[in-house]
């Protein structure tokens, strides 16, 4: 909108000595192109690639996951690395911008000339990057988009968490067997293909369990007013709301759907999955469940000691499922690089299909047919500013 | 009936906000003839101070509710003023085209420096003012939405009499009709353009600490959106007016809520630009503006 005001104004004032000036930049611009900057990996190590939203919206998954990549990565590093040399890790930040994980990805692939690539929460940034990675044939494995048209690109796509029609299936039973619901309503994100596949698949599941969703609504990312569409669904009169978004206006809607007077639980997937959640909800996420990947409560000896190391080396941060997810997606990667003997993008692409009951902290890791990974859901409840471990759902 | 007043009432709180925001829009442009795209930042900077103001503040009290607003709008106050002596002064006899880009830059620069200080993750903005919920029958009435239609009436009321009753407004109004014959009268001219940044600023912090004590998430990119829209109301008002740039805010506001409250609730932005494409199809200069023909 902004530029294109300026440059229909600008249009007009392009004299012809702007024209040579414009040319001089473009030439020069074509001269920079030309010369190639150096990869800062220091040699005779293995080159891998994350690109992550460290900044944004959705900047608390990619912190979350680099951090898990990280200290996975760092772990492998600390027992010898892969094939006798260690790993090198190429971080890029996309700032949670749609568009800008094509850049970058096409950056680490052929700047940085990295093995594999390692990344995105968010299945709208995934399924950008993902038609390149599998162009060049160079391995992608997300950490934690659940979209199913992901890993659809093509056989070089992977990821190591479940899916979005697991997730909303599993959702939309515990609505209805657990909370005993029968009237819901549906708030989804238009600009977030996570959110729209999650509220499709709940949808599919709770009508055929003879479930009702009398209205559903739609948002778009970044929105911060929802009492519009709160207030078109409490006029609907119903006992619960699936809101499969990201936290950053799901923190809002519960806080303003309470404001409001909606009593009724909300639900929703592991786009919740935030310490900002809570805090923008507060009391107002009381009665509000979610499905996600793991829990920190989850008493299993593997995940207590993930805890443990992860607080060491993040100055006592407890480990979120993107954390856990991204430790998982280092070690998927690692595991597979081993097991390939080489970095040959075939070789490392077979392995990581091969992988089969690999002991993750997010559950037993197997990579389906489909190339995504069959694995279990936990579910969580939001009570007093806090998160409960509620139940786990086998796949 | 229930839900329509809900929803007009949602409107109008919405539009309230735009409303003040559109009118800082609005002041710039009826000194200088530009757009002020650095406006909408300065609301984000409003919230921020807000953000620092509230943690030195007992929540929840009326008393330093408004001395947090009152905080933001002097720091954006003396931010506009800055911005204007330091991007737009030295182009004062430069091409519009060249303060417009300059206008941009300034945003950006705020933007990503906000990022850069502030972090880019969402934060979460104290609850300032007590807030209460009213229920009028079915009709739910929050306090912080009759805080900013009351606020935002009191500003404009407010900045009507200064226009209007003062002699700084009497020289505003004559250095927007001719800014050369105002400072031959003896009007100076940079001290009146250097007040209309900083009493537009101080509107535009006043909207943020509103804004943020509504929807309580703030981060360096929250003014973007309803920074757009608020252009989109003051040009739908009629851009340089003020009554214009207070309905066109509260028309955008409306229609956003009830297009946001149907099931076409995921076009509610497009229906908004559209409103605007279909006014300045019928009404060049806007609902109140005058019709003029402006010298390229």
């Amino acid at each position: 909108m902004r530029l294109s005001v300026v440059f229909s104004a600008g249009s007009e004032m392009v004299h012809s000595s702007h024209r040579l000036a414009l040319l001089g930049t473009l030439a020069l611009g074509a001269a920079l192109m030309g010369c190639r900057q150096k990869s800062s990996a220091p040699a005779n190590s293995i080159v891998v690639g994350e690109f992550a939203s460290l900044t944004g919206k959705e900047a608390t998954f990619g912190q979350s996951s680099n951090e898990g990549l990280i200290l996975g990565i760092e772990e492998a590093n600390a027992t010898g690395g892969a094939l006798g040399k260690q790993i090198h890790l190429v971080v890029e930040d996309d700032g949670s911008t749609n568009g800008e994980a094509i850049t970058i990805v096409k950056k680490l692939i052929s700047r940085d000339h990295v093995v594999a690539v390692l990344g995105e929460i968010a299945s709208g940034r995934s399924l950008e990057a993902a038609p390149i990675c599998q162009e060049e044939k160079i391995p992608m494995i997300s950490p934690g988009s659940t979209n199913p048209a992901v890993t659809q690109k093509g056989d070089y796509i992977f990821r190591v968490c479940f899916i979005d029609p697991f997730q909303g299936t599993a959702m939309a039973k515990f609505a209805h067997d657990q909370l005993h619901l029968n009237r819901v309503a549906v708030l989804s994100s238009a600009t977030a293909p996570y959110s729209a596949g999650l509220a499709h698949y709940f949808e599919e599941r709770f009508r055929a369990d003879g479930g009702e969703i009398p209205i559903e609504e739609k948002y778009n990312d970044g929105d911060k007013d929802f009492r519009a569409e709160l207030t078109a669904i409490k006029a609907a009169n119903v006992q619960g709301i699936f809101v499969p978004g990201y936290y950053s206006e799901v923190g809002l809607i519960c806080a303003q759907a309470r404001e409001l007077g909606i009593t009724a639980p909300l639900m929703g997937g592991d786009g919740w999955e935030s310490p900002i959640m809570l805090q923008l909800a507060g009391a107002a996420a009381d009665n509000c469940y979610y499905s996600t990947h793991y829990s920190p409560q989850n008493t299993a000896p593997n995940v207590q000691s993930f805890v443990k190391r992860f607080q060491k080396r993040w100055n006592g941060e407890t480990p979120d499922a993107m954390a856990a997810l991204g430790y998982d997606c280092a070690g998927v990667f690692v595991d597979a690089l081993k097991r390939a003997g080489s970095t040959d993008p075939q070789a490392l692409r077979d392995a990581i299909a091969a992988t089969k009951n690999y002991p993750g902290v997010t559950g037993v890791t197997t990579i389906g047919p489909d190339r995504n990974a069959v694995k279990p859901a936990v579910i969580i409840e939001l009570e007093h500013g806090e998160s409960h471990f509620l139940q786990t759902v086998a796949p | 009936m229930i839900e329509f007043l809900q929803q007009l009432l949602n409107g109008i709180s919405l539009g309230a906000i735009y409303a003040l925001l559109a009118i800082g829009y609005t002041l710039v442009y009826g000194v200088l003839r530009f757009i002020n795209f650095a406006h909408a930042d300065v609301f984000m900077a409003g919230a921020f101070i807000g953000w620092y103001g509230g943690q030195f503040m007992p929540s929840n009290s009326i008393g330093s509710g408004l001395a947090v607003m009152g905080m933001a709008m002097v720091g954006t106050a003396l931010l506009g003023m800055a911005i204007e002596r330091f991007a737009y002064r030295p182009l004062r006899s430069a091409p519009t085209l060249n303060v417009l880009i300059t206008a941009i830059g300034v945003s950006l620069l705020l933007e990503y420096s906000g990022q850069k200080f502030f972090g880019a993750a969402p934060r979460h903005f104290p609850p300032l003012f007590p807030r209460r919920d009213f229920n009028v029958g079915h009709l739910t009435v929050s306090s912080d939405q009759l805080l900013v239609i009351g606020v935002t009436a009191v500003l404009i009321v407010l900045l009507q009499t200064i226009i209007y009753r003062t002699r700084i407004g009497t020289a505003m109004r004559a250095v927007s009709l001719n800014p050369r014959a105002a400072s031959l009268v003896g009007v100076n001219n940079n001290r009146i353009i250097s007040f209309t940044f900083a009493l537009g600023s101080a509107l535009a912090g006043a909207g943020g600490i509103l804004y943020a004590s509504n929807y309580p998430a703030i981060d360096p990119l929250m003014g973007v959106m309803p920074g757009l829209k608020a252009f989109v109301a003051a040009v739908l008002g009629g851009i340089g007016s003020i009554p214009g740039a207070a309905l066109g805010g509260l028309v955008l506001g409306i229609v956003e809520t009830f297009v946001g409250g149907s099931s076409l609730s995921s076009g509610k932005d497009a229906f908004a630009f559209a409103i605007l494409i279909v006014i300045l199809l019928f009404r060049p200069s806007g609902l109140l503006g005058r019709m003029n023909v402006e010298k390229v």
